[in-house]
């Protein structure tokens, strides 16, 4: 394991991302809220894009207390898309919104002063 | 540009480029060397409507094309087809589908057969069947005539116009306007000759299609003359009654395109089509996998209780059904155990075409079928191609494509 430097971080916005490419690894590094996520860009699907989609906040469906539905609704909780399919992954653990037994591979973020660095 | 993502937030994303959007497809072809395996895809799609200003030229009537070209001259306010809700691009999430417009291609080439072989090369594909995406609701037209018309046009254009520029990577099962009969017969007679013509293709969205009636009789018969396959191509039609009640567009999709195929289907089987045309490939396209093995269970329970409701039939709906042909997409890959069976149950290795449905939202790659743990090579490389290549006399593009079909028992001189 070898740390891989990715940008600075005062280059990245929050919402930006990046794709960097070790060897035969393909990891999407996104900035949400400012922290760093690292995940693996093939999808667990059939292999697509995982990081290269768009971001778009998760919905649920609000109940009242008697079970009544009030409809859908964006939460604040972020997820990213794979564009090939819509597999849709939470943006702070890489798991599938639908079976969170389903992870994407996670990669470990090292801030070292200005400069990101990915290990893998 | 930049694609609209929750509560209208912007997200800034490059042009298309389907080259770059498929390079993991890529990847996956050359670790599992797919040049070496013929591979027809026999459900792949363009957006006819791309490309309504040299199609509807083609239409004979002279009233009804001048009633199209007027209502498509409104500024995107005139309809040609009808058409149902739907949000296949998942409210952005699919981005090929907002982005479309933006890829660049060749201003003096058909642009379907550029994006065409982008697709096709980064997945392997040799071969691909073009079908259109919004004439699958040409039977929802309330006109037959307008349902014909329309049908006559785009099967000009895809004969002279579209199949000519794909220097033969791409052929077609042709539309057959099947709420006008004679007009169904016509179009095969007039068309069923043409290069790249390799069967007809029935879209089953429609308010009711009775395949048993008379009528069409001398079509199938004029198809199975041909050499020709007829294809029963499904959809979802949330507009129909039966679907009114699904409140999810998930629920109208993931029903919709099995239920098609399973009704017509079963009235064809229950009323021995394939005893009356036994030399007839009939294919049942875009329904997934899951719908067949209930299917067969069903009908062969209530054929042993109700035998003299359908006499023709010398054997059980089942046999014939494994006699007919499927196309793999999209492949229900939830449960393993469940897909053997079914992989058993419709006798894959030998009724089985990859299909990948590509550019639609749950397209499938190969290596959907190339990976399955509990198929044999012969099973794989029948169902990659092997089959279709019998099927349509689609020729191997090289030596070692030519190999494997002579290895697995599939070459026919084409």
């Amino acid at each position: 394991m070898a740390e891989q430097f990715v940008g600075k971080a005062s280059e990245f916005k929050d919402g930006d991302r990046q794709i960097v490419r070790i060897g035969e690894q393909e990891i999407g590094i996104f900035k949400h809220e400012g922290e760093f996520y690292a995940y693996s860009n093939f999808c667990l699907h059939q292999g697509g894009p995982a990081c290269e989609g768009l971001t778009i906040a998760r919905v649920e469906e609000r109940l009242r207390p008697d079970k009544t539905s009030m409809g859908l609704h964006f939460t604040n909780d972020m997820n990213f898309v794979c564009p090939w399919h819509g597999y849709e992954y939470d943006m702070k653990t890489g798991e599938h919104v639908s079976n969170r037994k389903l992870k994407l591979r996670k990669y470990e973020i090292v801030q070292k002063g200005n400069d990101v660095y990915v290990v893998a | 540009m930049d694609l609209i993502s929750d509560r209208g937030r912007r997200v800034q994303v490059e042009e298309l480029n389907t080259t770059k959007l498929l390079a993991h497809a890529a990847k996956q072809t050359r670790d599992r060397k797919f040049d070496d395996v013929l591979i027809v895809d026999v459900d792949a799609h363009h957006y006819e409507n791309e490309n309504f200003g040299e199609i509807l030229p083609f239409m004979e009537n002279e009233v009804l094309k001048q009633l199209v070209l007027s209502a498509r001259a409104k500024a995107g306010r005139g309809s040609v087809l009808p058409s149902t809700p739907g949000f296949q691009d998942m409210g952005g999430r699919v981005t090929r589908y907002p982005l479309r417009s933006t890829e660049k291609t060749d201003p003096s080439r058909l642009r379907d057969a550029q994006l065409g072989e982008r697709w096709m090369d980064a997945m392997g594909v040799d071969y691909s069947c073009l079908f259109p995406t919004g004439m699958l609701n040409v039977g929802l037209h309330p006109q037959k005539e307008m349902e014909f018309e329309l049908c006559w046009a785009y099967n000009r254009w895809v004969t002279e116009v579209a199949l000519p520029q794909t220097d033969g990577r791409m052929f077609t099962q042709l539309s057959l306007p099947f709420g006008d009969p004679e007009g169904s017969l016509r179009c095969v007679e007039t068309f069923g000759h043409r290069k790249g013509v390799g069967g007809w293709m029935v879209t089953t969205v429609r308010p009711k299609m009775p395949v048993y009636d008379n009528a069409y009789m001398p079509v199938y018969r004029a198809i199975e003359e041909r050499g020709q396959t007829l294809a029963f191509h499904s959809g979802p039609s949330w507009g129909d009654h039966t679907f009114q009640s699904c409140n999810r567009f998930i629920s109208a999709h993931a029903l919709g395109f099995s239920w098609y195929n399973i009704l017509h289907l079963t009235n064809w089987v229950v009323n021995g089509m394939n005893e009356r045309f036994p030399k007839l490939p009939v294919l049942w396209i875009e329904a997934g996998l899951a719908w067949i093995p209930f299917v067969m269970q069903r009908i062969d329970h209530e054929f042993m209780l109700r035998p003299s409701e359908c006499p023709l039939l010398k054997r059980k709906p089942s046999e014939y059904m494994r006699e007919m042909f499927y196309s793999s997409q999209p492949m229900e890959i939830q449960d393993m155990d469940a897909l053997e069976c079914t992989f058993r149950m419709i006798d894959a290795e030998n009724s089985l075409l990859y299909a990948s449905d590509y550019p639609h939202w749950d397209f499938d790659l190969p290596s959907t079928i190339w990976d399955l743990p509990f198929l044999t090579d012969k099973a794989r490389h029948n169902i990659l191609g092997g089959t279709a290549h019998k099927l349509f006399k689609l020729p191997p593009r090289n030596e070692a494509q030519k190999a494997n079909l002579i290895k697995y028992g599939n070459y026919v001189e084409c």
